[in-house]
């Protein structure tokens, strides 16, 4: 009788599949995977630890380059977080315009998900594409904000500034093309056996243990778990937008595929709906101790000038306090917790970030799979390492 | 079995006598937006750079990237006797453009910021003056 010995692998931190610098040590029997252990922290940066040094105006820069495949999803859950310990109202143009940008976002994010996946699986010709429809939506962010990816388009109490014109126009145009886009890519894959083949059946994790893990997201969605932030706890207008939640049964890779490209053409319904209630009105809120003053102001006038020396010099005080407000960011329920002494940084901000919660998961996934299937685990997983190690 | 694969095929296939969108950077250069936040420039009014020494931007500078020294001219006006933005650390955020009470600093399209030593990413006030 042969005898078998356990073999340890590393996989990563610079493997192609791991979507990173995230380094999985693997310990298989054979071609089965016995055990994975995620080493995390190639990325760490101390986003947490510098915003205590940091104002809350200067802290919005930093939320960019968590998920640096949602900049805006980042920005909104912060300065909401910011607004709810301030308590002001932010005017309805700037949430329906930041409803109409998170929602881009989402189409942003879960592009290259589909791209990246696809590409892990041997698809490559849907990765080409979704990179092609991904660049109209990085040349609005860049158009809207100067910049693709680290767009600091939000502020505590709105806007930085209006949109330009013509952006109407260019988000018609990506709702109006975009569903087309999205059949290219389930054309390809849809009904492909081999694409079926490597994702019926993997990565399955029951709705039980989904919730135990603390997955969120589409990832808990594929599961079978109804939960949706936009829906069930809405933020920034949610609740005035109708659209599905789309949700899986059989827990396993192919229903989260499936939960996703549902979720794009959710996105678009959204979009199109923000867009068609968007009404002129002012972006930022009426909350002098806050905002800047308009640079006409500033430029004009000795208190407009007083005023932005005082906001741009100090920052703002934030009343003491303790606040949590999460977003159903793409890739799951992000939350910033932040605490307040009064003062103008934040005390401590602590992020949680979806992606670093839905890895823990992937011990109970990758459980039994075949070697080859756990790229398709990571993919699925959709998780994305600079917000995992902040 | 093969019916989908063969679907799949039809739709690579019709994508060869689309237009390819490949940009051929660099002999084709992108078309970069107008907001677009690439490196400073310090605006100029009568000949003379804008700036007032008033350290707004380097107290919002999130990264901590720009120094800026005060002097006196002959006529006792206040100016930026030394104004340096340090490219390695900066993080291209816009806030200085946002906090610059005389419009005195704006950032332009420009994005090829490759250089051969550390030191010359320091962007002097005289190079930040040179882009018109
Ligand atoms: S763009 Fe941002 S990081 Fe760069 S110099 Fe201006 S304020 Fe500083
Ligand atoms: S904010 Fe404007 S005027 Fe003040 S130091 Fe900076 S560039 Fe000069």
């Amino acid at each position: 009788m042969a005898s078998t010995e356990i073999m340890t692998v590393n996989m990563g931190p610079q493997h192609p599949s791991t979507h990173g610098v995230l380094r999985l040590v693997v310990e298989l029997d054979g071609e089965i995977v016995q055990k994975v252990t995620p080493h995390i922290g190639y990325l760490h940066r101390g986003v947490e630890k510098l915003s205590e040094h940091r104002t809350y105006h200067q802290t919005i820069p930093l939320t960019d380059r968590l998920d640096y495949l949602a900049p805006l999803s980042n920005n909104l859950g912060y300065v909401l977080a910011v607004e709810k310990l301030l308590g002001i109202e932010v005017p309805e143009r700037a949430q329906t315009i930041r409803v109409i940008l998170a929602e881009l976002t989402r189409l942003k994010s879960h592009l290259v998900w589909i791209a990246t996946h696809a590409l892990d699986i041997g698809a490559m010709t849907v990765f080409l594409y979704a990179f092609r429809e991904r660049e109209k939506v990085m040349d609005l962010y860049e158009k809207i904000s100067g910049a693709r990816m680290t767009s600091s388009y939000f502020r505590v109490g709105g806007l930085s500034r209006e949109v330009y014109d013509g952006f109407e126009k260019d988000v018609r145009e990506i709702v109006d093309t975009f569903p087309g886009h999205f059949d290219t890519y389930e054309g390809l894959l849809t009904k492909n056996t081999i694409w079926l083949q490597r994702t019926i059946g993997n990565g399955v994790i029951s709705a039980e243990d989904a919730i135990d893990y603390g997955i969120t997201g589409p990832a808990l969605r594929g599961s079978g778990v109804d939960w949706d932030l936009r829906r069930d706890n809405p933020y920034s207008g949610y609740e005035k937008y109708k659209f599905q939640v789309p949700v899986g049964q059989n827990c396993d890779t192919f229903d989260r595929y499936k939960v996703r490209m549902t979720e794009m053409r959710e996105a678009v319904k959204i979009i199109k709906q923000a867009l068609d209630s968007l009404k002129p009105g002012p972006i930022l809120a009426d909350a002098p101790q806050v905002c800047y003053p308009p640079k006409e102001n500033v430029y004009n006038t000795i208190e407009g000038l007083i005023h932005h020396f005082k906001i741009a010099s100090e920052g703002f005080p934030v009343p003491e306090g303790e606040v949590y407000q999460s977003v159903e960011a793409p890739k799951g329920e992000l939350g910033y917790y932040i605490v307040s002494d009064g003062g103008t940084r934040p005390y401590r901000m602590r992020i949680r970030p979806p992606s670093f919660v839905n890895l823990g998961a992937i011990e109970k996934m990758a459980k039994g799979a075949m070697i080859a299937d756990l790229v398709a685990i990571i993919g699925t997983l959709d998780i994305v390492l600079g917000e995992i190690d902040r | 079995m093969i019916m989908p694969l063969l679907k799949g095929l039809g739709i690579t296939l019709s994508h060869l006598f689309k237009k390819p969108v490949t940009l051929q950077y660099p002999d084709e250069m992108p078309e970069v937006a107008p907001r677009f936040r690439g490196l400073h420039a310090l605006n100029i009014s009568h000949d003379k750079a804008k700036c007032v020494a008033c350290y707004l931007c380097p107290t919002v500078c999130p990264a901590k990237c720009i120094k800026v020294e005060a002097g006196e001219d002959e006529n006792h006006n206040k100016y930026a006797a030394e104004y340096e933005i340090d490219m390695l650390r900066c993080i291209f955020c816009g806030y200085c453009v946002e906090a610059c009470p005389v419009d005195a600093v704006r950032m332009t399209q420009t994005f090829e910021l490759a250089n051969y030593k550390r030191a010359d990413f320091v962007f002097t006030k005289d190079r930040l003056l040179e882009k018109k």
